[in-house]
C-alpha cells in the first residue's frame, strides 16, 4: 500500500470519478480551501476543463442547480467551500434534495454529493467555523459521510459516486496533511460501516471527521498514563453503525464522544443519548461529551483554544470516568 | 388571437383547458362535503399553461409550484391519479407522500414540484445545465408566479442561466396584475419595486417578453421562439404571462365566486350577469378562446357543449376514482427515503 | 380567570407591546391582513403601516433587515409564515443575529423576536409541516421558546419582545384554536423556566408545545393503570431548565422525552444526554425518547397520523421504563 496525504487521496478520488463516469461533474473549486494543496484542484480543472465549473457566489443558485442537474441525468459533486456558507443553500439542501425522492413517492432520484470543510480551522471566527452536520443529521433524506483518513476518503468517495441519493461529504481542512495508506485495488468502503481506528480495553472514544485525529492523539496520551482507549470512527453519520459502537462500549463500559459541533444538540448528543439508552445495562460511568462550547467561535487564538474540543479535554474527560 | 395551429390541435387544446377548468371546479365543490385541505387552483390561467406546455416534447422537463394542477393536466397527467394524490390516496402519483402542493409525475416530465416559493428556479436551471452538458437537446421550463421574483433564488438562477446560456425557459405567470405594488392590500399581493417583471430578467441580458396570458396565440408565439432559442443553444428566455387573478382565488380558500363556468356565456351575452361582468366578458381566457374558435368557424356551440359534457363525465369519474381509492397503509410512511432501504 | 384562544393570546401580546414600546415593529408576509391564520389581524388598523409592515417574499433579506434594525435601535418582531421557510433565512439568523453581540465583543445587541409556526397538522405536506427547532437550539446566541398554553403564549411572547437577545418563538397551528385561562395584566413569563404541569411519583415525561397536551392525555390513561406520571412542560428549549429536569429525574428515576420533531438528532437527544450524564446511577431505566420517525413529513392523512407521535406512543414508552427491573448501579 502506498502512503499519501489526505488531500492527494481526495483529489485522486475526484479524478477517478470524473474518469470513470462521464455524467460526473464538479461544481465549485474550493474543495481544498485556500490551503497550499489547492494547486491540486487547479490541476484537476486543467485536466477536465469541461467538467469543472466555478459558479458565481450564489449558493442557493448553484447548489440548487446541482440538485436540478442530478434530477436530469448528471451526477454532480458540488462544493460549498466553507461549511458556514451552507446556510445560504439550506432551502435547497434540506427542503428540496433531502425530500424529493420521498415527496414524489420514489419517482425521482437525486444523485448529488455536497462537499464542505467544517469546523475550527484556526482564526476563522464565528462565520467561518461552523459544523452544520448536526442540523443535517436531523434532516431525514440525506446520507452523510465523514472520512478521517486518506484510505477512508478514497473508499467512501467511491461509494458516494455510485449512490442514487444525496450525500453530504463532511470534510475538514486540518485533515489535508494527514498521511496514511490507500488501497490500490479499487476498494470501496460501504456506508454504515464504522472503523475501529485503535484497539483498547479500558474506554471507548467515539469521534467523527477531524475529531478522530484528536481522539487518536488523546489515546496516545492516555496510554502513557496506563489507560487503554479504543477509538471508534463511525465514518458515516447516516447510515450510522450503531452495532460496532455499542459492541465497543459493551466491552469497555465507558464512553467519551468527541465532536466539533456545538455541544447542545450536536452530533454527540444523539450518540450519547443512544448509548445511554441501548447501553444502559453495561455503562459503568456516564457518557461524557467533548464538543465545541456553546458560544460562537471566537477569533483570538487563546479564546478559540478554550472553546474547541482538544486532545487535552478528551484526556481529562476520559480520566474522569476511567476506573 | 388563436395559435397558428391546425383545427384539431386548437380543439385539442380547448379540450385540455376544459379538463383543467372542470377539474379545479370539481375540487372546490368537493371541499363543501369533504375536507380536502388547502389547495390552489389554476382557474384563469389555462390559456397560458395549455398552449405553452403543448409545445414541449417527451424528455423536456418542467418544474412547477403549489399551483401545479393545471400544469400537469396540460401535459397529459391523468385526472383520476391527480385527484387521488390530492386526497392522499395510495393510487396518487406520489402515493400520498406529496399531496396537492407537490404532485409530480416523472413520466410526464415533472420530476419534482416545490412548494417553497422560488425553490424550483435553481432546480429548473440545474436540469437545463444537465441537458446542455449531456447534449440531449432537451429544454427545461421553470413555471412560477410573480411572487417568486421576490426571492433571491430568482436572481441567482437567472444569472447562472444567462452566464452559461442554459436551455431554460422562465415562464412567469403574473396573476397579480391588479395587486402590483400591493394596491389591493389583500392576501396575497405582490411586493416588487419593479412594476415591469421583464426588467428583472433583462438586467441579466436575458431576452424577455410580456404577453397577455388570456391570449393563447400570443403565448404560443412567445413560447415557440423561447424553445427554438433554447434548443439552438442560444440560452434562456423570460416570458411574463399576465392574467387578472380569478375572483375565486382571491380569498384564502378557493371559492366558486363566479359559479361553475357556463360556456354558453361565450355565445349568449344575455346570460352574463352584472356581478363579475369583467371576468365573464374579458378576463376569463377560456370563454374568450371559445368565442374566438366560434368566430373562426372552427367549432360550433353544440360541438363545444358536447365536448364539455364529455369532459365533465370524465371529471366525475376522476373524482369517484379518487374518493374510492384506498389510503396508503401507515407503514408506507417509512419507505422511499433512500434508494436502498 | 378569563379564557383566550392561543392565537388571540398571541395577538394580545403583540398589541400590548406595540402600545408599550414605540420601537417595536412587526414585519412579515401578508401580516396586514392577518397572515395565513389571522394572528396579526387588525393590528395595522390600530397601529398603522409604519409599525405593521408587509414584506416581499424575501425571507433572507427581511431577516437581515430585521437584524440590522435591531442592532440600530428598533425591536422588530418578524413573522416567518411556516417554520420550513426559516431555511431561507438561515445565514442571517445563524451567522448574523446569533453572533453579532459576541463577535463585536458586546458592542451590539440584537433585540429581535422571530415568530414561526411549525408542526404537522391537516396535511400541509413536506414543505409546510416541519419542526426544525433542534437546529435553532443548536446555535449559541439564539434563545428558543415553545409555549403550549395561551397563558404561556402571551407571557413568553411578551418576554421575547422585551429580551435584548434574538428569541425564536415557536407556535403550532394545531394549538392556535385551543382555549385556556390567562391571568390579568400583561406580565412576561420568564424565559428559561420549565413548568411541572402534573405532579407524579413514578415516571417523568418531558415535553413541549403540542406534545404537552398529548402527554397529559397519556398520563390520564396511565393513572387508570396505577402509574403516576409527572409531566413537565419545557416551555423554553434554549436556555434549558436542566435543574428542574434533573430534580424530577432523581425523584421518579424514570424519564421519557416526547416531542413532535424527528427523534434523531432532536432536542430530546440533548435532554437525554444531559440527564444520563448528570443523574448517572440514579435512574432505574434508560431515558427513552418519543419523536417522529426519520422520514420527511408525508402528506396523506393516514401517513401523517403515523408520523406524528400520539398518546399511545407516549404511554407505551412510559410502560417500557416501568417494565425493566430496577437496575443495580454497575461497577
Amino acid at each position: 500500500m502506498r502512503e499519501v496525504a489526505y488531500a492527494e487521496a481526495l483529489v485522486d478520488g475526484l479524478r477517478e470519478i470524473l474518469a470513470k463516469d462521464e455524467r460526473a461533474f464538479i461544481m465549485g473549486g474550493y474543495f481544498l480551501g485556500l490551503t497550499p494543496r489547492r494547486t491540486l484542484m487547479a490541476k484537476l480543472r486543467d485536466d477536465f476543463p469541461a467538467r469543472v465549473w466555478y459558479p458565481p457566489i450564489a449558493e442557493t443558485g448553484y447548489v440548487g442547480t446541482a440538485i436540478g442537474a442530478a434530477m436530469a441525468g448528471l451526477r454532480p459533486i458540488v462544493d460549498i467551500a466553507t461549511a458556514s456558507f451552507i446556510f445560504h443553500a439550506f432551502p435547497q439542501v434540506v427542503n428540496e434534495a433531502a425530500n424529493i425522492r420521498y415527496m414524489t413517492g420514489g419517482q425521482t432520484k437525486v444523485p448529488v454529493i455536497f462537499h464542505f470543510n467544517q469546523g475550527i480551522r484556526g482564526g476563522g471566527a464565528a462565520q467561518h467555523s461552523h459544523s452544520p452536520q448536526a442540523m443535517l443529521w436531523n434532516t431525514p433524506g440525506l446520507l452523510i459521510m465523514a472520512p478521517s483518513s486518506p484510505r477512508d476518503v478514497q473508499g467512501l468517495l467511491r461509494t458516494a459516486a455510485t449512490c442514487d441519493d444525496p450525500v453530504v461529504f463532511v470534510d475538514h481542512v486540518k485533515l489535508f496533511e494527514v498521511t496514511g495508506p490507500v488501497s490500490e485495488d479499487g476498494t470501496a468502503i460501504p456506508f454504515g460501516q464504522a472503523d475501529v481506528k485503535r484497539k483498547g480495553t479500558d474506554l471507548t472514544i467515539i469521534a467523527t471527521s477531524y475529531s478522530v485525529q484528536v481522539a487518536l492523539a488523546a489515546a496516545e496520551s492516555l496510554a502513557a498514563r496506563g489507560v487503554s482507549a479504543e477509538v471508534v470512527d463511525p465514518r458515516t453519520l447516516v447510515p450510522f453503525d450503531g452495532d460496532t459502537v455499542l459492541a465497543s462500549v459493551a466491552k469497555t463500559g465507558r464512553a467519551v464522544v468527541v465532536d466539533e459541533c456545538h455541544r447542545r444538540c450536536g452530533v454527540g448528543a444523539e450518540i450519547a443519548a443512544v448509548l445511554a439508552e441501548e447501553g444502559f445495562g453495561y455503562l459503568r460511568a456516564p457518557v461524557r461529551r467533548v464538543a465545541a462550547l456553546d458560544v460562537p467561535i471566537p477569533f483570538s487564538r487563546p479564546l478559540e483554544e478554550y472553546v474547541e474540543p482538544t486532545a487535552e479535554k478528551v484526556v481529562a474527560a476520559a480520566l474522569e470516568i476511567a476506573k | 388571437m388563436l395559435p397558428d395551429l391546425p383545427r384539431e390541435d386548437l380543439l385539442g387544446q380547448l379540450r385540455t383547458m376544459l379538463v383543467i377548468r372542470r377539474f379545479e371546479e370539481a375540487l372546490i365543490l368537493l371541499q363543501r362535503s369533504y375536507d380536502v385541505g388547502h389547495f390552489h387552483v389554476y382557474i384563469g390561467q389555462e390559456t397560458t399553461g395549455v398552449p405553452a406546455l403543448a409545445l414541449l416534447e417527451p424528455g423536456d422537463v418542467a418544474f412547477s409550484t403549489h399551483r401545479n394542477h393545471g400544469h400537469l393536466l396540460a401535459r397529459g397527467a391523468d385526472p383520476g391519479r391527480m385527484m387521488a394524490e390530492i386526497l392522499g390516496r395510495e393510487t396518487g402519483y406520489n402515493q400520498g407522500k406529496g399531496g396537492t402542493l407537490h404532485i409530480a409525475s416523472a413520466e410526464h416530465g415533472f420530476p419534482a414540484t416545490s412548494a417553497s416559493t422560488g425553490g424550483n428556479l435553481p432546480l429548473a436551471t440545474g436540469a437545463a445545465f444537465a441537458f446542455r452538458e449531456l447534449g440531449s437537446g432537451r429544454v427545461s421550463v421553470a413555471l412560477f408566479g410573480d411572487g417568486a421574483v421576490e426571492e433571491g433564488a430568482w436572481h441567482e438562477s437567472a444569472n447562472i442561466a444567462a452566464l452559461r446560456r442554459l436551455p431554460v425557459i422562465f415562464l412567469c405567470e403574473n396573476n397579480s396584475l391588479e395587486a402590483l405594488g400591493q394596491k389591493a392590500n389583500e392576501y396575497p399581493s405582490s411586493t416588487l419595486a419593479t412594476p415591469d417583471l421583464t426588467d428583472a430578467a433583462k438586467v441579466f441580458g436575458i431576452p424577455a417578453v410580456a404577453v397577455d396570458g388570456t391570449d393563447p396565440g400570443a403565448v404560443h408565439v412567445a413560447m415557440t421562439e423561447a424553445i427554438r432559442r433554447a434548443r439552438a443553444g442560444e440560452g434562456p428566455t423570460f416570458i411574463e404571462s399576465r392574467t387578472v387573478r380569478w375572483p375565486g382565488s382571491r380569498p384564502l380558500w378557493p371559492q366558486l365566486a363566479t359559479g361553475e363556468t357556463e360556456l354558453a356565456m361565450a355565445w349568449d351575452r344575455a346570460r352574463i350577469p352584472d356581478a363579475h361582468r369583467a371576468w365573464y366578458e374579458v378576463n376569463d381566457g377560456v370563454l374568450r378562446y371559445v368565442r374566438d374558435l366560434l368566430a373562426a368557424g372552427h367549432a360550433s356551440a353544440e360541438g363545444v357543449s358536447a365536448l364539455d359534457r364529455e369532459v365533465r363525465e370524465r371529471t366525475d369519474t376522476a373524482v369517484r376514482f379518487g374518493l374510492d381509492s384506498p389510503f396508503p397503509s401507515p407503514e408506507t410512511a417509512m419507505r422511499d427515503v433512500f434508494a436502498h432501504e | 380567570m378569563p379564557e383566550l384562544r392561543s392565537i388571540d393570546a398571541i395577538r394580545d401580546a403583540l398589541r400590548s407591546e406595540l402600545a408599550r414600546d414605540p420601537r417595536v415593529v412587526l414585519l412579515g408576509e401578508d401580516i396586514t391582513v392577518g397572515g395565513p391564520f389571522g394572528a396579526t389581524k387588525g393590528l395595522v388598523d390600530e397601529f398603522g403601516e409604519a409599525r405593521v409592515r408587509n414584506t416581499p417574499i424575501s425571507e433572507a433579506a427581511v431577516m437581515g433587515l430585521a437584524v440590522g434594525a435591531a442592532a440600530t435601535g428598533m425591536r422588530p418582531v418578524v413573522e416567518v409564515m411556516f417554520m420550513d421557510f426559516i431555511t431561507l433565512a438561515m445565514d442571517q439568523l445563524v451567522n448574523h443575529a446569533a453572533k453579532l453581540r459576541y463577535m463585536t465583543g458586546g458592542q451590539l445587541r440584537v433585540p429581535l423576536t422571530i415568530r414561526v409556526q411549525g408542526g404537522a397538522a391537516a396535511s400541509f405536506g413536506a414543505h409546510h409541516s416541519q419542526s426544525l427547532e433542534a437546529w435553532l437550539t443548536h446555535v449559541p446566541g439564539l434563545k428558543v421558546v415553545a409555549p403550549a398554553t395561551p397563558a404561556d403564549a402571551r407571557g413568553l411572547l411578551i418576554a421575547a419582545i422585551r429580551d435584548d437577545d434574538p428569541v425564536i418563538f415557536i407556535e403550532h397551528r394545531a394549538l392556535y384554536w385551543t382555549r385556556g385561562p390567562v391571568p390579568d395584566g400583561h406580565d412576561p413569563v420568564p424565559i428559561g423556566r420549565a413548568k411541572i404541569v402534573r405532579r407524579g411519583a413514578d415516571v417523568t415525561v418531558i415535553s413541549y408545545s403540542r406534545m404537552v397536551g398529548i402527554a397529559l392525555e397519556a398520563a390520564t390513561r396511565l393513572a387508570d393503570e396505577g402509574l403516576d406520571v409527572e409531566v413537565i412542560d419545557l416551555r423554553s428549549l434554549a436556555p434549558l431548565d436542566i435543574d428542574t429536569l434533573i430534580d424530577s429525574a432523581r425523584r421518579t428515576r424514570r424519564v421519557v422525552v416526547a416531542h413532535e420533531a424527528v427523534q434523531h438528532g432532536g432536542v430530546g437527544a440533548e435532554i437525554a444526554a444531559r440527564i444520563q450524564a448528570e443523574a448517572f446511577g440514579e435512574l432505574d431505566a434508560p431515558v427513552l425518547r418519543v419523536g417522529a420517525p426519520f422520514v420527511p413529513v408525508p402528506f396523506s392523512p393516514e401517513l401523517e397520523r403515523r408520523f406524528v407521535p400520539d398518546a399511545d406512543d407516549i404511554a407505551g414508552a412510559v410502560r417500557s421504563t416501568v417494565r425493566r427491573p430496577s437496575a443495580v448501579p454497575a461497577g
